[in-house]
C-alpha cells in the first residue's frame, strides 16, 4: 500500500487564537476532486465543499460525513425556537478554545461576533480563555456549560442546567447549548487530528 | 424507531424531553444515522465490527460515564470480543485514566497554557490480547479523547504503520469523535432530568 502521511511545508502556523480566516492543511491524502464518486459528492451536501481538503478527506467515508454534516447544520442553522444563533456559536467557540482547536475557534468566534455584534467579548474569550468575563451572565453561563461538557471526566450536571435557566434560557435553548458544545467535541477532534491550521497568505 | 441517545439517557419516546429534542429533529435523526453508519454499515471494509466495538468500548471506558461504559462493553461482548480482550480493555482503561483536555500549543504566546498529562502507551501485558492494530488504535484513541491538541502527523503514521489504511483512519477518527459528541449529549440530557448520573 502506498499510504503515507503528508507533511505540509512553507506555511505559517497561527500561534494565537484569532478571528482571522485561516487555512487548514491535511496530514492524510484527501480524495482528489476529479476522483470523487457520485456518492462522495452527495455526501459533501454543499457542492462548493469539493474545493475543501478537509471535506474531501472526510469523503473517504461518505456515510458518516453526510450524517455528521446534517447533524451540524440543524444544530447551528435551524432558526426555529431554541438559543439565538450567536449563543450556539459561542458554545462552539468556547469548546474549541478549551480543546485548543485554533482553526475551529477562528470560524465560530467570527460567527459569534457577527451574529451577537459583540466583537470585544468574543476577543476576550479568545485571548483569556474560558474563564474570561464576557460581560453578562447569559454568555458566561453558556461558556461555563460548554467548558463543563468539554472537560473529561465530564463535569456537566444539573447545576449547569439551573444556571442556564436562571440566565434566561428555556428548555429548547438549553438543548441547543448542549448540542452545540457536544458537537464541537466531535468537530474539534477531527480538525485537530487530521491536519493543521495555517495563516492565510 | 431506535434512538440510542434516548436509550442511553433514559428518555422514553413521546416524553416531554423527547419532544423537546424534536425541535432539532434533523440533528436527532442524524445523530442516529451517524451511529448506524459507524456500527451497522452494510460494508465494514477493512475495519471489522468487532474492532469498531472494541474502540467504542475503550472510548466509553475513558469517559467513565456508567450508562455508556456498560452499553459499549456489552456490545463488544455480543460482537464476540474474547474474554482476554475484554479484560485487557478494562485494565487498560484504568491505566489510561486522565483528566483533560490537556496538551501543547505551537510555540508562542500560548505556550504558557501548555499543560502536561499522561502520554499513554498500551502496557506490554495487554499488547498480545489487543494485537497490533488495536494497540495502535488505543494509543491514538487516548490522545483523541484526552489531549487532541497534541496530534501530529506522526500520530497518524503510527496508525498507518500498524496496518490501518488512510480511509480506515478517517472512519476511526469519526467513530471516536462521534462518541465524544454522543456521550456528552447523553450526559447533558441526564443533567436536564435533574440527575447527576
Amino acid at each position: 500500500m502506498s499510504e503515507k502521511t503528508l507533511s505540509p511545508a512553507g506555511h505559517t502556523e497561527p500561534v494565537v487564537f484569532t478571528r482571522d480566516m485561516l487555512d487548514w492543511l491535511p496530514w492524510l491524502e484527501p480524495v482528489a476532486e476529479i476522483a470523487l464518486t457520485a456518492r462522495q459528492k452527495e455526501s459533501l451536501i454543499d457542492a462548493a465543499r469539493s474545493k475543501s481538503d478537509y471535506f474531501r478527506l472526510l469523503a473517504r467515508d461518505p456515510d458518516i460525513l453526510e450524517a455528521r454534516t446534517r447533524t451540524d447544520k440543524d444544530i447551528f442553522y435551524n432558526p426555529t425556537a431554541g438559543a439565538p444563533r450567536a449563543d450556539r456559536e459561542l458554545a462552539a467557540a468556547a469548546t474549541s478554545r478549551l480543546n485548543g482547536c485554533i482553526y475551529c475557534a477562528s470560524v465560530h468566534a467570527r460567527h459569534a461576533a457577527v451574529y451577537g455584534k459583540r466583537e470585544a467579548d468574543v476577543d476576550r474569550l479568545l485571548d483569556q480563555g474560558i474563564s474570561a468575563d464576557l460581560g453578562d451572565e447569559r454568555w458566561n453561563a453558556v461558556v461555563a456549560a460548554s467548558a463543563a461538557l468539554t472537560a473529561i471526566p465530564i463535569d456537566f450536571g444539573p447545576e449547569n442546567v439551573e444556571r442556564l435557566r436562571k440566565a434566561g434560557y428555556d428548555e429548547l435553548a438549553i438543548l441547543d447549548i448542549i448540542n452545540a458544545a457536544s458537537f464541537f467535541n466531535w468537530a474539534n477532534r477531527l480538525m485537530l487530528s487530521l491536519g493543521e491550521p495555517a495563516v492565510q497568505k | 424507531m431506535t434512538d440510542v441517545i434516548n436509550e442511553l439517557a433514559g428518555i422514553a419516546a413521546g416524553s416531554p424531553l423527547d419532544k423537546a429534542r424534536d425541535n432539532r429533529a434533523e440533528a436527532k435523526k442524524h445523530a442516529q444515522t451517524s451511529y448506524d453508519s459507524l456500527f451497522s454499515a452494510k460494508d465494514f471494509g477493512a475495519f471489522p465490527a468487532q474492532e469498531r466495538w472494541a474502540v467504542a468500548a475503550f472510548v466509553a471506558a475513558l469517559h467513565g460515564r456508567p450508562e455508556t461504559v456498560d452499553y459499549y462493553a456489552v456490545k463488544l461482548k455480543d460482537a464476540g470480543g474474547s474474554p482476554e480482550l475484554q479484560v485487557a480493555l478494562q485494565s487498560e482503561a484504568v491505566t489510561a485514566h486522565a483528566h483533560g483536555p490537556y496538551g501543547h500549543y505551537p510555540s508562542g504566546p500560548l505556550s504558557r497554557e501548555n499543560s502536561e498529562g499522561l502520554k499513554y502507551a498500551v502496557t506490554i501485558s495487554a499488547r498480545h490480547a489487543l494485537g497490533r492494530r488495536l494497540t495502535a488504535a488505543f494509543e491514538h484513541v487516548h490522545m483523541l479523547v484526552y489531549h487532541p491538541r497534541d496530534a501530529r502527523p506522526d500520530t497518524l503514521k503510527a496508525m498507518l504503520d500498524a496496518g490501518w489504511s488512510t480511509t480506515d483512519v478517517v472512519t476511526l477518527s469519526q467513530l471516536v469523535s462521534f462518541l465524544a459528541f454522543q456521550i456528552r449529549v447523553v450526559a447533558g440530557l441526564i443533567a436536564m432530568q435533574g440527575n447527576t448520573k
